[in-house]
């Protein structure tokens, strides 16, 4: 088609709101990471509710550091590779695809909103796609809310010792049938 | 192949001859037309000049209608019809404060437009959805020997040539040539017929006429073969004007679908070619009985 | 946290103001003190510019005295500094993989502006980095031997240089060349600018040089097809494809060309861009280097479709006599050679004017794109140098248009560079030829090199007319008598103020300069990237321009992007001195971050062994466990993530350090 005279414009960052996710970053050193200081470097402004963690490809990303965050209190996690094709160990960042594609399963199981792992393909000169990325998402995740997971893991804590009190105390009060039976003696040899 | 019929203004008024030829064309076709119910004038481009958000609310109505009774693509023959349509579905995508007017505005009268009718214009469907070979199997009098100029003039291929090249579009050339007849090399096919300026400044737009006139003719074409209504009017209607200023060139300019019906073998009445002001008076001969076909 | 052998932890951090690059936005004293309560943390400062000669010895000196065993610096990007410091923190006697860098310029002071916001991060990942770098071991950089050979892609003028360079320097130079000759684009050229020099004068002396150098295998019509390795250890597998001439055997006299049953030559000619015609038999051109002729299996008698039939009478075999060097047998060679460094110099393609239909290229005879103009003129063209028209004619006015291709949203949107002085060299040469009235239809005047502005004075003194408008159309039309058989360009002259319609016979389209056609498929192949225009990307634009993000593979010339002949060889010895770099010394040092096996812990799944794009993992049938060669590993770190057991760890980016910097980000 032929162009009108629009260019599309990236959604401005998100308004000072009283609470702020935090998204933890994994970029992949040759592609995004680049990328994100080429963001930098061009002073492009962006949502600063994001860390970067820099690995060397995206294929290094174990699924086990997603969770980890998110268990930590993270409300979002952003991966960054390179494109398809592209990946300066040739194929690290299709075998993340593969993996991300299997952890979208479980955390769909789990509950937790596709929004707030991402996977994006960045590389060394979108700088711009940096910033729109991380203000998208800082956007769709503040939306979702917080995540919580360690003050999840709190409450279910407390409400495992609460059950456990009112058993204990039930046990002690009143002789039941669910007492443990006495262990029969053992026939010696 | 269903599509909603939007006919606008100048189909019912002057461009009469195009719907007259479009209708049996498409039928013989299989092609399925169903006019729009309470379609609305689209505004063509001088409204577009006025007021931008009326008219694109406007013509997004009749989108909204479309996507009302039976949520088909909208066919729209006239140029202008095709380009505001089609100009209004743009805006609505690119210029989010234009799609919260549109969107009020229908939201108040019980419409909505999704935004995601297409908007077709004739030769984009007898090219890529009818295709041009099962055209061919219904042409009966193949055009031969006839030499036509094809004028395609600019609403077609700006600011959007969403389906032919926007400098050199040949949809109507292959088109004309499925028929049998002869695509004359013509510069011209896109420049501008002058418009609305053969009524408002008349110096600047029969001049504009007459270059296209006068090229079609020591080009050797027999006629000039249009797809808007505008462009047939002015360069038939005005040819006293031209006439009087510049000396006669009396070159018929016809709709590519009166063409079309001629190849076919329609009834001549049905296709409004008494309503040119040149008359067209090339006619195809009959066409040799087709030989059986050989067995396989 | 891990302890060291004899002791605690005992962290040194550093936030760096960087001027006011970094303390403009993030508050450096608050986060210095913030890390100092952390634990491990020994001492915590901030100071003004750390990657100094004081900085680095400020890191040195409190090593020493305050007997730190790690060390962090939260400044700019690693990419940037990371070795710096490393250094600085080896001369203080540290192992420098102790060390651990934040980034809080490019990731946070740059790109924020809310103060506490920016400060609360830079306090997060100095936090993380703390956390990460107690896990840190002690690390030897990984040494990698470099293969004195090289291998240059590309046989233009850029190719030619490198390679004579590295050549003279006593390397072994392979130099592939895809054309039948070496020459590239240049070899086209009648005279260059802006000297006036004739190209085939300055190129062929150099050609020859190469063709006959003792170090430079030179093969021709030949094409890279697959490079495996890595930096110093490249694998590269060559096709040489068929000419039907033995090399060797072949003395360059032609005698089979003017003995070829086909007595006058009838097939197009592509060094004349299709302008002239050759037979099925031919030398691209007089100077060609090899001086070896090749046939052409498509048009030639003795082939149907390339496949051989050998029904011709075969006048040629008959002419070349006793050298017997036709071999109609011939079938493509695969050769495969080891170098160490790559340079690639595959050069541009031209901008097909076809895709501007609006100026009537293919349309109208008379519109030429300019290297067909550059075949015109030149006397060794096919028409000797008479500036004859596809109709015959003789023109009496030309009409050059700048821009084609360039400076477009709809084709493409950069300058290409030498346009606007190959467009004023091919008016000076249409005006000595023809003595035509020429008119240069150019939106501004670029001549930004050495004498170029001089060049564009001495055209005004000659005669040629100059409008600055971009040219809207170029139709047949006639709108007055005067224009009738003429070409008719309409454009604004945005000077004079008004539309204007120039009537000429001859058209110039100064095409612009366009990455190869294949460009997408030779950087997969040599695992380089492509910026967004699609010519090779540099490591740096403005500090690296003809190094790679891969290792041990230079660009030269026009396929990094469009340039001139000067800045083309410039770069070409740009790149022979890099790749010098790396064979003199003789190895290249290598981030030690490579994977390992933990073998006790490894079960013998084998989930890992096709996973390595550099087969680094072989599994151990003795052992029956998973091995990585460590001189292969690139440190990708794909098996350590896919391990199910978690028996592989890889240095630099063990999952403890990892799992550090995602607790310490995220400790509120």
């Amino acid at each position: 088609m032929s162009s009108t005279t629009t260019k599309p414009t990236s959604p401005p960052a998100p308004a000072v709101v009283p609470w702020q996710p935090r998204i933890v970053a994994f970029f992949c050193n040759w592609c995004t990471y680049t990328a994100a200081d080429l963001a930098g470097v061009s002073r492009l402004k962006y949502a600063s509710n994001i860390r970067v963690i820099r690995l060397m490809c995206s294929g290094r990303v174990d699924p086990q550091f997603i969770l980890d965050a998110l268990a930590r209190g993270a409300d979002g996690v952003l991966i960054g590779g390179c494109h398809p094709g592209d990946c300066h160990y040739a194929e690290g960042n299709y075998k993340m695809l593969r993996r991300f594609q299997m952890l979208k399963r479980m955390l769909n199981d789990l509950g937790i909103e596709e929004q707030r792992v991402r996977l994006e393909w960045i590389s060394a000169a979108e700088g711009e796609k940096v910033k729109r990325v991380v203000n998208e998402m800082v956007g769709q995740v503040q939306k979702l809310g917080r995540l919580g997971i360690p003050q999840k893991f709190e409450e279910w804590d407390k409400e495992m010792e609460h059950f456990a009190a009112q058993v204990a105390e039930k046990a002690a009060t009143s002789p039941c049938a669910c007492a443990a039976p006495e262990q029969p003696a053992l026939a010696t040899a | 192949m269903k599509y909603s019929y939007f006919p606008g203004c100048s189909l019912k008024g002057l461009g009469r001859a195009y719907e007259e030829s479009l209708l049996p064309v498409m039928k013989h076709l299989g092609v399925e037309l169903q006019e729009l119910d309470d379609w609305n004038c689209c505004g063509a481009t001088a409204y577009m000049a006025v007021d931008e958000a009326k008219a694109c609310v406007l013509a997004a109505r009749n989108l909204a209608l479309a996507e009302k009774q039976g949520n088909r693509p909208i066919m729209a023959p006239c140029a202008a019809c095709y380009l505001v349509l089609n100009k209004t579905k743009h805006y609505f995508h690119d210029y989010p404060a234009m799609k919260e007017t549109i969107d009020r505005a229908l939201g108040a009268v019980g419409l909505r437009y999704s935004g995601d009718t297409p908007v077709r214009h004739p030769l984009d469907v007898l090219i890529n959805d009818v295709g041009l070979e099962a055209i061919k199997q219904k042409v009966r009098k193949p055009l031969k020997g006839l030499k036509i100029a094809t004028y395609y003039g600019c609403q077609l291929v700006r600011p959007y040539a969403t389906f032919d090249d926007q400098y050199n579009p040949i949809t109507m050339d292959r088109l004309v040539e499925t028929l049998g007849a002869t695509v004359v090399r013509y510069p011209l096919k896109t420049k501008c017929c002058g418009g609305s300026l053969t009524g408002t400044v008349p110096e600047a737009g029969i001049r504009l006429v007459y270059i296209l006139l006068n090229e079609a003719r020591k080009r050797g074409a027999d006629c000039l073969a249009t797809v808007c209504p505008l462009c047939q009017f002015n360069l038939d209607a005005y040819h006293a004007q031209v006439t009087a200023e510049y000396g006669p060139v009396l070159v018929p300019t016809v709709y590519f679908t009166q063409l079309m019906g001629l190849a076919f073998g329609l009834p001549e009445r049905e296709l409004g070619l008494n309503r040119a002001a040149i008359p067209f008076k090339w006619r195809p001969t009959e066409a040799p009985p087709v030989k059986a076909a050989a067995a396989a | 946290m891990k302890q060291q052998a004899n002791g605690e932890i005992r962290i040194g951090f550093y936030i760096c103001h960087c001027g006011h690059n970094i303390a403009a936005m993030v508050d450096c004293p608050e986060v210095a003190k913030y890390v100092e309560k952390l634990p491990g943390v020994a001492l915590s400062r901030d100071y003004k510019y750390m990657c100094s000669d004081p900085g680095q010895e400020l890191i040195q000196k409190d090593i020493r005295e305050f007997k730190l065993n790690r060390v962090v610096v939260a400044s700019c990007s690693p990419l940037l500094h990371e070795h710096t410091f490393r250094s600085a923190v080896e001369a203080g006697g540290l192992n420098p993989f102790f060390f651990h860098m934040v980034n809080i310029r490019e990731h946070d002071s740059w790109v924020h502006t809310d103060r506490k916001e920016a400060t609360d991060k830079a306090k997060a990942l100095a936090r993380a980095a703390v956390e990460r770098v107690a896990y840190h071991q002690a690390l030897e950089v990984k040494k990698v031997p470099i293969h004195p050979d090289v291998l240059v892609v590309g046989g233009g003028i850029a190719g030619i240089h490198a390679a004579m360079t590295l050549a003279n320097a006593g390397k072994k130079v392979f130099l592939v060349e895809r054309e039948p000759s070496i020459g590239g684009h240049m070899a086209k050229f009648d005279k260059t600018f802006p000297t006036l020099d004739c190209a085939a004068c300055i190129l062929t002396p150099k050609m020859s040089e190469v063709g006959a150098h003792k170090n430079i295998t030179l093969w021709s019509y030949s094409e890279v097809t697959k490079v495996d390795g890595y930096v110093g250890n490249f694998t590269v597998t060559v096709k040489r494809k068929p000419r039907y001439i033995n090399e060797d055997l072949c003395t360059g006299c032609q005698e089979c060309i003017s003995n070829c049953v086909y007595k006058e030559p009838k097939f197009l000619d592509e060094f004349n861009e299709g302008l002239g015609k050759r037979k099925p038999v031919y030398i691209p051109f007089p100077q060609a280097t090899p001086q070896v002729v090749l046939i052409d299996p498509e048009v030639c008698l003795n082939f149907k479709h390339g496949v051989l039939i050998d029904k011709c009478k075969k006048t040629c075999v008959e002419a070349c006599g006793e050298k017997k060097a036709i071999d109609f047998k011939q079938t493509e060679e695969i050769k495969e050679i080891k170098v160490g460094t790559i340079i690639v110099a595959t050069g541009f393609q031209t901008f097909d004017a076809k895709r501007v239909p609006q100026y009537g290229y293919g349309i109208y005879p008379n519109v030429y794109t300019s290297l067909e103009v550059e075949r015109l003129v030149n006397a060794s063209g096919p028409t000797g140098g008479d500036v004859l028209l596809r109709d015959g004619r003789h023109p009496k006015a030309i009409g050059i248009i700048h821009c084609v291709g360039s400076r477009d949203k709809k084709t493409n949107r950069w300058c290409s560079r030498v346009c606007c002085m190959y467009s004023l060299k091919l008016a000076h040469l249409l005006k000595e030829h023809t003595d035509a009235e020429i008119f240069n239809f150019y939106i501004d005047m670029r001549t930004p090199g050495k004498s170029y502005e001089e060049f564009y004075d001495k055209l005004l003194e000659e005669g040629v007319q100059f409008i600055r408008g971009r040219v809207g159309e170029v139709t047949d039309w006639a709108m007055t008598p005067e224009e009738e058989g003429k070409l008719v360009l309409r454009v604004e002259d945005t000077l004079a103020g008004f539309v204007r319609r120039i009537p000429v016979d001859m058209v110039v389209l100064a095409t612009g300069l366009e990455p190869q056609a294949d460009a997408q498929a030779v950087r997969r192949m040599f695992n380089i990237s492509c910026g967004s225009e699609g010519f090779f990307l540099e490591r740096h634009p403005k500090l690296a321009p003809v190094s790679t993000f891969t290792d041990g593979i230079y660009l030269a010339g026009a396929c990094q992007g469009p340039r001139d002949i000067p800045d083309t060889v410039a770069q070409a010895g740009a790149a022979a001195a890099e790749a010098l770099v790396l064979i003199d010394r003789g190895y290249i040092e290598q981030e030690p971050n490579t994977a390992y096996v933990l073998e006790e812990e490894c079960s013998g799944c084998k989930s890992c062994i096709p996973l390595c794009p550099y087969t680094a993992i072989t599994f151990d049938e003795a052992k029956e466990k998973a091995t990585i060669n460590e001189a292969l590993c690139k440190g990708c770190g794909t098996c350590v993530a896919s391990c199910p057991s978690g028996s592989i760890a890889q240095r630099l980016f063990e999952d403890d350090e990892i799992f550090s910097e995602i607790h310490g980000v995220l400790v509120s």
